[in-house]
């Protein structure tokens, strides 16, 4: 039994990668946009466990804590907004409304 | 080449992602969100990064994913919405994103196969918690206090944009 390569773990990063992009460029759905979002984090956060693998080295899993955190700060303001939005009155999650929010 | 598991669990992260872009209901999307979170996981620690691996699932599948069901419980949709997502998926509408989306993985991929072999030894070696910890708060100590000021910044301003300004114009105070 070998080992899985770096460089297969990194394809992968870049096939979630083009998948989130696709999904923030085509959804007009709001909450479907925050997740494509998540999906190209944790391809971003999978490339750096995969470059901490081919170097052996623990900073990857530093930079994956870095990114967790960020992802977690990310979901909470972009969730609020999704909130606010619909209590301000809005009947759709629709990401091209979203001129009429104030304060 | 590389093992079972590994590949296994690939497959199911992309056709997760896939599944995720392309769902009209939100909280399928989500289900699929957190199948793919769960493999990633696995993937994690096939690559030799268990903390990772254990990471992934408790805040990202646990944490970060409750929220997001809680945001679509309290948003409440129904069938109006679905019928609407659907009007906006048609067909014609992904035929840009996909060809920017493909060019994107085509030089990613070009740019991958470039990458020169891995000169060091061939074998994963699993870095556990006590590796990174040591190096979390060794030479990386600085980031760790920016993590806690984004979280606390993501803290205030998600509770200044969700207070109620309604209870604020009306109240007592």
């Amino acid at each position: 039994m070998s080992t899985p390569s770096p460089t297969e773990a990194l394809l992968l990063a870049s096939i979630l990668f083009a998948t989130g992009l696709l999904g923030v460029l085509a959804r007009r759905n709001l909450l479907l946009m925050l997740m494509s979002i998540e999906i190209m984090l944790n391809a971003a956060a999978l490339a750096f466990i995969a470059a901490g693998a081919r170097w052996h080295a623990a900073q990857g899993q530093v930079m994956f804590l870095m990114i967790l955190s960020l992802a977690a700060a990310e979901a909470a303001v972009g969730l609020a907004i999704i909130l606010r939005l619909h209590a301000a009155g809005r009947p759709t999650l629709d990401a091209d409304t979203g001129n009429r929010l104030k304060g | 080449m590389s093992d079972l598991p590994f590949i296994l669990f690939s497959l199911v992260a992309a056709c997760a992602a896939i599944m995720v872009v392309t769902r009209a209901v939100p909280v399928h999307a989500l289900l699929y969100l957190v199948v793919l979170l769960l493999s990633l996981a696995g993937i994690f620690q096939a690559l030799g990064a268990p903390f990772a691996a254990m990471l992934e699932i408790i805040i990202y599948a646990g944490a970060v994913m409750v929220l997001f069901v809680f945001v679509v419980m309290m948003l409440n949709l129904g069938r109006t919405d679905r019928d609407r997502e659907r009007h906006w998926m048609a067909p014609g509408i992904w035929i840009g994103p996909a060809i920017l989306s493909c060019l994107l993985l085509a030089a990613l991929c070009i740019t991958l196969r470039a990458l020169p072999p891995a000169a060091g030894p061939d074998t994963l070696v699993s870095i556990g918690p006590q590796a990174v910890g040591i190096m979390l708060y060794g030479p990386y100590v600085l980031s760790v206090e920016l993590a806690s000021f984004l979280l606390l910044a993501g803290l205030v301003s998600a509770f200044h944009i969700g207070r109620n300004i309604r209870g604020t114009v009306t109240g007592e105070a």
